[in-house]
Parts: C-alpha cells; structure tokens; sequence
C-alpha cells in the first residue's frame, strides 16, 4: 500500500507522553511536513515534558523551552536574528497548546500576528491545561469537565474562536487540522512554510487523559470531532476568505460526546444546546465560505 | 567622533558601535530617545539590525532570547514598570546563558505613577543573576554598552546598564564616539558555544531534576565570580585602546579620608562636588562610587573602607522592612574583614526628590556628629 504521506521521521522512540496522546501525532506529522530545516519555540505545555527531562530529546531539531506566555515572542526573536545573520530558509516554529495560545500567550501572539512576522505559530489543542492536571482554559468546549469546571459548576462559556481572532489580523495563512487528517494536515504545513508572514495553524489534538476516554480511541475521537462537526476543518486566506476542507454528511455530535468522560454529567438538554451550537456556527462557516469565494484572488484583500 | 548626546542616546550610540544585530523594544518614558533614535539609524542603515516593534516589555526580553539563541547580537532599554513586566525573562536570559545587554533607566515604581527616577526597579532584578552597571556619566554609558557586550559574551550572562531617569537620560554632554571599526577590534562578533541550529540539534532548558539543577545554578555563580575578572580586564583593554576606564568601583580622594561617602550614579557625581568642597573647609571626605552592583566589588569595598573612621552610604532606594540596598550590600560586605568602621545608610532622592551639594553635605554632617551607626537615616522628609 503507497505511504501517502513523507516517511522521514524526526521524532524518535523514548517521549514520556501518555498512552494515545493526541499530541504525538500532531508533532510527528508536522515535523514529516516541516522537514529538518525547523527550529521548535516550546513554551509550558505537555510538550515541555513529553519531549524528554535533560539530558535527552526525542526529536531531531532544536527544541528551545521558553516561558508559558512568550512562544510568539521568542520566535519573533529568532526570526529577526536568523534573518539578520542571512538564514531567511529555516522554519521557526512556535509549538504551544491551547492555554499558550488562547489564554496566557494570546498577546505576544497578537503582536507578532500584527507585525506579520515570518513564523508559524502552532497550536496543538487538547482543549485545557491538561500539563498542569486537567484546569480549564478558554479553549475548553462549552459544558466540559475540567478541574476547575466541575460537574455542578460546568464551564458556560463557548470555546474560544481563536482561528477568528487570528483571522482578523489578516494574517496570510490561518487553517485547522486533525490529528485524524495526516494529508490534510501535512498538506496544510507544506502550504504555509512555503508562505512569508505569519501562519496559525490549529490541530486537534486529542487527550484521552483529560478527556477521561480510552487511550485506543484517540484518533476516533477526533475523527468524530470533525465529522460531527465540532471541530471544522478549514482555512483561511489573508484573514479574509474561507475554504472548508471537508464537509461531513453529518453524524449527531452525542456520538463524539458519549466516547467521553468529561460530558458525562451532560442532560439531553445540555447535548440539545451543544447540537444547536454546531449546527449554528457550521451554517456560518458555509456562508462565509461562500460569500468570500474569491476575495483574494479578485485583490479585495 | 566628537558629539554633544543626552544621556539615553549614549546607549543607542554604544549599541550602534556595538554592531548589534537585533534590537527588540518597548517605549516607556524617559527611555523612548533610546530607542526611537536606533530605529531611525536602523531605517537609515547606520545600524545593520532588525529593529522588532514588541508589544511589551516582556515580549522586548523575550524576543531578546530568541534571537540571543540563534546567535545575534541583541540589544534592548526600558525602565521602572517595563523592567518589573521583564523580570521573569530576565531570570530566563540568565537561566538560558544568553548575553543579552540591557540598558534601564532608572525611574521610581508605580502607584502612583511617576517618571522621576530612583533606584527600585534595577535593585528589584539584583538576586536574578543578570550583571549591573551604575553609571555616572554619558561617556561612560556608552563606553559601558561596549565593555558589557564583551564581558557578556565571554562569561554568558546578561549585562544591564543603569543610569538615573532625567537627571542623567535627559541631560547632555559632549562624548567621544568611538569609531566602529576600533571598537571592531575590541570587540569581535558574537559567538555563542551552544546555538539553536538544526545542523546540530539540542533541546535547550528541558526539564532537569535536582540531581543536575544545582549544578548550573553553581556554574551561574562561577560565571558571576568570573565577571569580577573579565569587567577588569576588559576595563584595562579599554583603557589601552580607547583612553578611558572606569573599574569595578571609583575611589575619589579616599587615601587619606576619615569619612567616606558610597553611593552610585548622579548622587555620586554631586558627591564629587561637595567632597571638594568639604576637603577646602579642611575636612577629610573622600568618595567611594559603585559602579558595578553585580556581581558586588566586596573585594574592593573592604580595601578602601579598611582605613576610613566613618562611611555613610547613600541610597536612592529603599528595601523595604529593612533599609538602603547599596547599605547592606557594603555593611555585609564588612563584616568579615579585619575592620568594622561604623556605617551609616542615608535615604535620599526617592522618586525623584532633588540630590544637591548641600544634601550631600547635610548627610556628611549627621555622619560627624553621632558616634553610634544607623541603619537608616530619611533625609527630607517633609513632617
């Protein structure tokens, strides 16, 4: 059977991540994507420890662990100093999860998102600070379990719309993945080290741990995220025009939500809402979708 | 090249001969001459160097890492609340090795708000590891920039380089800016042993438990300890090739002093004066200037004050629950020599407040009339 995505691996045997962490994936693909001309920006996340405690690493390019809210920063750094040393080739990559990104690390990714500054920043999202035991962050879907969303105190806010926020920056190059989607999310890191600004990558990136699920349904799960729905694949172009990746005929989101430990308090009502919800926010990805069509080509932009 | 400059463009001067290479910055007032005149000398290619416009503070010290990392030569200023917004990314240069240089200028904390300077802010970093130089003049600030990039570079440590808000940012005098290619030879690129590069790959600042830890704390202190070596001989070629040298501390009319003044920046500089003064009226007075706090010249500080029968040290700043910080540096300093002169700590200037001559003499005389030492002395406090 032909391998349809890069065999190089660069990321080697010996990482101390949990059975089925989605996390894995993502960076292994990536990394079969980006190739070995790529430097890691790390801030605090599960990657911090999975990689490996001194003396080791489980990956074959440079890892720089930095600060939890500084991984947009600190490669905006390394960017200017490759570039003023001559290097414009070498992908500098921050790699965070979702409480870098979407809550501590939102503002240094702002600034380097407005300065168009040539990196990509990725975020690995297994929806809440699960490094540090499971704390809710604003990634956190609506109604999850978290430690600090209890049962009886549920979050109540909706998950973040991070892509959005990136994509009014105007960035070049914004897309989701999934670790459940290798081509597509290899086609989509091919796509954007090929680009100069900044891109914001996005991949689901399951944790069963967290989750309260069974480490061997890792990729169903995040399969069924994307064919219920609740995490769309797509991208998006200078912040202004969409194109949606997959459009699933539609599997009822309870299908996804039953595999997991952390929506089992949840009341027909509350899987209602949640239903409601997806059904709500992929009615406006299609119309955007179809109202951008050709935006950046036609030089809207 | 002979140049009337305000004391913040002193530091961009020293960075553009520096040649540093990447310059993330924040404005905060009084440092904004800094760095609005380096990215006009970038945009004008004066300076071959990346100017970043960060978003704050502590993204300026972070992308300072990032590019410190890669193996550019990086440069960045800011002062008082930008400097706390810092303090966690200082720790990480000093943790990560990375000889980041850092000009602050000094400027008193918030609430309520302030410009006027003081001592807080650069004390509040003294226990991170980063190395810091109090400057009394405008050549030396840029004469400093230069000797900190060396000294950074050979012992991988960041170097900040502190000068008084107004009092010494605002003010101008004529300085002497050395032509590049001498300092060229001074100073030659930057090369960092261990860098992000995907030709060698490392991972850098991994988990490490305490059976390693301790160990790179200890060789973060044996870099400190050779810091003191490094800033003198450093000192010593700048001397030999640029005429100028200012040590780890500056005696002034200390040999045959009974009473010596310690204190640091432009209270020094009045200090001066008022010595002179003091030494026509027939009194022994000598002044002794820190100039650099860390790592702190106890060496130096036990030689000179070993003979005096009396010191008063100065501070423009305060610890809080106990006293002057430059005072308990040179108290603890003393106590294991062989000589225990009574030493009195004066609190003066705090944000702002006004250091004259006769302030400085009003202190001398305090210092005379009271045999026993105190730990902390307010003068002008207005009751």
């Amino acid at each position: 059977m032909k391998l349809t995505i890069p065999e190089i691996e660069l990321m080697t045997p010996g990482h101390l991540a949990c059975q089925g962490c989605g996390a894995t994936l993502a960076m292994r693909y990536t990394l079969k994507a980006l190739g070995r001309k790529t430097m890691l920006f790390i801030p605090a996340c599960c990657w911090s420890v999975l990689d490996g405690p001194f003396p080791y690493s489980s990956l074959e390019v440079p890892i720089f662990h930095t600060a939890f809210e500084t991984a947009a920063s600190v490669a905006s750094g390394a960017r200017a100093g490759l570039d003023i040393l001559g290097d414009k080739e070498t992908n500098v990559v921050s790699w965070a999860g979702d409480g870098g990104t979407f809550d501590i690390g939102i503002q240094a990714l702002s600034g380097a998102a407005e300065r168009n500054d040539n990196i990509i920043y990725i975020c690995y999202d297994n929806e809440a600070y699960m490094n540090t035991g499971i704390q809710r962050s604003s990634a956190t879907p609506r109604l999850s379990w978290t430690t600090t969303t209890p049962a009886k105190h549920p979050k109540v806010t909706p998950k973040k719309d991070m892509v959005g926020i990136m994509a009014a920056h105007r960035i070049p190059y914004t897309a989701t993945a999934s670790i459940a989607y290798p081509e597509d999310l290899i086609r989509k890191m091919n796509k954007a080290k090929n680009i100069e600004g900044t891109k914001f990558m996005h991949i689901f990136a399951p944790c069963p741990t967290g989750w309260r699920s069974p480490p061997e349904i890792c990729v169903k799960l995040a399969r069924l995220a994307v064919q219920t729905k609740a995490f769309p694949l797509y991208e998006i172009e200078n912040g202004l025009e969409y194109t949606i990746s997959k459009k699933p005929k539609g599997t009822p989101v309870i299908e996804y939500l039953k595999l997991q430990g952390r929506f089992r308090h949840l009341t027909e009502e509350d899987v209602e809402s949640i239903q409601d919800a997806v059904d709500r926010e992929w009615e406006i990805l299609l119309r955007k979708a179809e109202a951008t069509k050709g935006f950046v080509k036609s030089g809207d932009s | 090249m002979q140049k009337v400059i305000m004391g913040n463009h002193a530091l961009s001067y020293g960075a553009v001969v520096s040649r540093a290479q990447v310059i993330p910055a924040y404005p905060i007032t009084p440092q904004t001459e800094v760095v609005s005149l380096l990215s006009e000398l970038c945009a004008d290619k004066v300076l071959d160097a990346k100017f970043v416009k960060v978003e704050s503070e502590h993204s300026a010290m972070a992308a300072a890492i990032g590019a410190s990392a890669v193996g550019a030569r990086t440069f960045t200023a800011t002062s008082a609340q930008g400097l706390a917004l810092m303090h966690e990314m200082i720790h990480w240069a000093v943790g990560a090795r990375l000889p980041v240089v850092l000009g602050n200028i000094n400027r008193a904390m918030g609430p309520p708000w302030t410009i006027w300077t003081e001592q807080n802010d650069s004390l509040s970093q003294r226990d991170t590891g980063v190395l810091q130089f109090y400057c009394e003049s405008i050549q030396e600030i840029l004469d400093t920039v230069i000797q900190a990039f060396k000294v950074s570079e050979t012992i991988y440590l960041p170097s900040m380089i502190v000068l008084d808000a107004f009092v010494l940012s605002h003010t101008s005098e004529n300085c002497d800016i050395p032509d590049v290619k001498l300092v060229d030879k001074y100073l030659p690129p930057y090369k960092l042993r261990y860098k992000m590069d995907w030709r060698d790959p490392h991972a850098f600042g991994g988990l490490t438990s305490p059976d390693w830890y301790y160990e790179l704390r200890y060789k973060i202190e044996l870099a400190m300890e050779q810091a003191r070596e490094e800033i003198r001989k450093a000192d010593l070629q700048f001397k030999k090739m640029f005429g100028r040298s200012y040590g780890l501390v500056e005696p002034y009319r200390c040999e045959d002093a009974e009473l010596l003044i310690v204190s640091s920046s432009t209270i020094a500089g009045t200090a001066r004066l008022a010595v002179d003064e003091l030494r026509e009226q027939g009194k022994k007075v000598g002044l002794l200037r820190i100039r650099v706090f860390r790592p702190f010249p106890c060496d130096e500080v036990r030689t000179i004050l070993k003979t005096a029968e009396k010191v008063c040290v100065i501070d423009r700043n305060i610890s809080f629950g106990h006293s002057g910080i430059f005072f308990q540096e040179v108290k603890s300093s003393m106590y294991n020599s062989q000589s225990h002169p009574p030493i009195f700590g004066f609190i003066a200037g705090l944000g702002g407040r006004d250091v004259t001559p006769d302030v400085i003499k009003e202190i001398v005389e305090y210092t005379e009339k009271h045999e026993k030492a105190e730990d902390k002395i307010w003068i002008g406090v207005k009751r």
